[in-house]
């Protein structure tokens, strides 16, 4: 499918939206970003990922965890072209597009992001993406994605 | 023991309903008060016999505040249901029905006002924070912010799944509003057409304007009390046959989070409470004669069907298809007060309300002979809630 590439504002949502507030459960994926690393929480115990951090296992009630890198490759699992600004400083940003990306390699867990570079129209459920990092303040790094090749 | 049939819904009261911050200046104890003496005096009750305080959705009407003002001199019991928006509309009665059935209370007073001044609205509530919280992080950066953009995610991957189509959305949203038309007190009553739901602008794709709940103020009053005590009031008791609380632990913040498990991912997250419901109230889906689901979207109304199992799994679409839902030839007749799509959206409250007419048969869209009502509150993070009951 011939698709068009398109142009996006960057960062592709306003920065002030990526104000972080972390806690001690999701400050390390936060500093692993920052590093330009996707890494996925997992359970030592029983080797279960899960997104976003939890203090424990949801099937093993384990606290022990590893942060396992990810290639940050995965596909479209839904997605939604957003319309409407809720709030006055996404005005300028409308329509933008959310998607919901399952990663390949980290247990089918979900990220929520952006596809950059893609009309609205041509997303599509299941089409193959692939991470690009975004930074958007010198604290902040954003796991974005675009279409994979292919 | 459950609590089957054991205690009724004995009286209901509303507010005048408002649109968004019409009310804003006003109390929301006085509002409660308002629909409170409604609900007594179609009751029969005197105020000095309510004992018990419930409600949910981080009520800020404490019970320290409200007994006094409202002239009720006992607080034998008071809970509130966790959670924001509309999950607990149902296990709020639940947990009147179990404290008159544990002997904490008598009657017990279930309600729930909401306001919505211009700074709060509810449907900018997940992104208004001046900074963001653990937990919105994951969602907040990338404009996933608001209700309907995360049930727009549930809803697209049902229609890759199950080939629902957005005409099916325009179903529910043209029924129920057909219901409005016919109800005195709804807020819309502009007849829609399948026509004026597709031409409608997109909010959040594949979610159109008409496909969005109103945004009102106002709120309801239910009394709640033993079956025993039901018997010589003035209405004719409407049992709480059961109710179901909670969810599916992989659900947890199923919505803002994104991430439950792909068999659940499209659904109300209401599946893990239905088999509950019905063991409880000993039926079968089949026995339902009329249900009032939460709507704060179109869409959830048919994700409901399914985890009722109302209809199968993945045929949603195909049971509101040609009027499914409308009443009074539709398969079954959902929302027939006009929902929060049509009559007003007062977190739930109104469905509640709506069914214990429908069990009287003094609905303005009254299902012939309706026995038996399935009523749910608001699809979102656990916990939800839900309930039947009968006349
Ligand atoms: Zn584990």
């Amino acid at each position: 499918m011939a698709r068009e590439t398109i142009s996006n504002p960057t960062p592709y949502m306003p920065a002030d939206l990526a104000e972080l507030a972390p806690d001690g459960v999701t400050q390390p994926y936060w500093d692993h970003c920052n590093q330009g690393e996707l890494r996925i929480q997992r359970c030592k115990a029983c080797g279960t990922f899960r997104h976003p951090p939890l203090p424990g296992c949801p099937d093993c009630g384990a606290r022990d965890d590893e942060w396992v890198r990810s290639e940050g490759k995965g596909r479209v699992f839904s997605f939604s072209g957003v319309y409407h600004p809720v709030l006055p400083n996404v005005a300028e940003y409308v329509p933008y597009n959310v998607v919901l990306v399952q990663l390949a390699d980290a247990g089918g867990v979900r990220i929520i992001s952006n596809l950059l570079g893609v009309a609205l129209g041509d997303i599509e459920i299941g089409m193959p993406v692939e991470l690009v990092w975004e930074r958007v303040s010198p604290d902040v790094n954003l796991p974005r994605f675009r279409p994979a090749g292919g | 023991m459950t609590i089957k049939d054991k205690t009724c819904i004995v009286g209901v009261g509303q507010t005048e309903f408002g649109h968004r911050g019409q009310f804003a200046h006003k109390s929301q104890s006085v509002q409660i008060g308002e629909a409170l003496e409604e609900a007594l005096e179609e009751s029969g009750l005197d105020r000095t016999e309510i004992d018990g305080f419930s409600s949910f959705s981080m009520d800020s009407n404490d019970p320290s505040l409200l007994a006094p003002s409202l002239g009720i001199p006992n607080v034998n019991y008071a809970g509130m249901v966790f959670g924001g928006g509309g999950g607990g509309g149902c296990a709020a009665i639940a947990n009147a029905s179990a404290a008159i059935l544990a002997g904490y209370a008598k009657v017990v007073m279930v309600y729930k006002i909401i306001t919505q001044p211009p700074n709060m609205r509810f449907g900018a509530s997940y992104g208004r924070a001046a900074r963001s919280d653990p937990r919105s992080d994951f969602h907040r950066p990338f404009g996933l912010m608001a209700p309907g953009q995360f049930f727009s995610l549930f809803f697209r991957r049902h229609m890759h799944q199950y080939g629902t189509k957005t005409t099916h959305l325009a179903e529910v949203a043209v029924a129920q509003r057909f219901h409005a038309t016919r109800n005195p007190r709804a807020l819309m009553k502009t007849p829609l057409t399948i026509e004026d739901h597709q031409n409608s602008r997109i909010i959040a794709d594949p979610f159109r304007l008409f496909d969005y709940c109103q945004e009102n103020d106002g709120g309801a009053v239910i009394l709640v009390t033993s079956a025993e005590r039901a018997k010589t009031l003035k209405q004719r008791p409407v049992y709480i046959m059961a109710t179901a609380q909670g969810g599916a632990a992989s659900w947890g913040q199923g919505l803002t989070s994104q991430n439950a498990p792909d068999d659940i991912y499209p659904s109300s997250g209401h599946r893990h409470m239905a088999p509950r419901l019905y063991a409880m109230a000993g039926i079968e889906p089949k026995d339902v004669d009329v249900a009032e689901l939460y709507d704060h979207f179109s869409g959830m109304v048919i994700l409901q069907l399914e985890d009722y199992g109302l209809c199968k799994i993945g045929e949603g679409g195909s049971f509101v298809e040609n009027g499914g839902i409308k009443w009074p030839d539709g398969n079954l007749p959902v929302n027939t007060h006009g929902g929060n799509l049509s009559e007003v959206y007062l977190l739930g409250m109104t469905h509640m309300v709506e069914a214990v007419r429908q069990l009287r048969g003094t609905s303005t869209s009254q299902v012939e002979d309706a026995e038996i009502a399935l009523v749910t509150s608001g699809p979102s993070n656990l916990p939800s809630s839900s309930m039947l009951l009968r006349r």
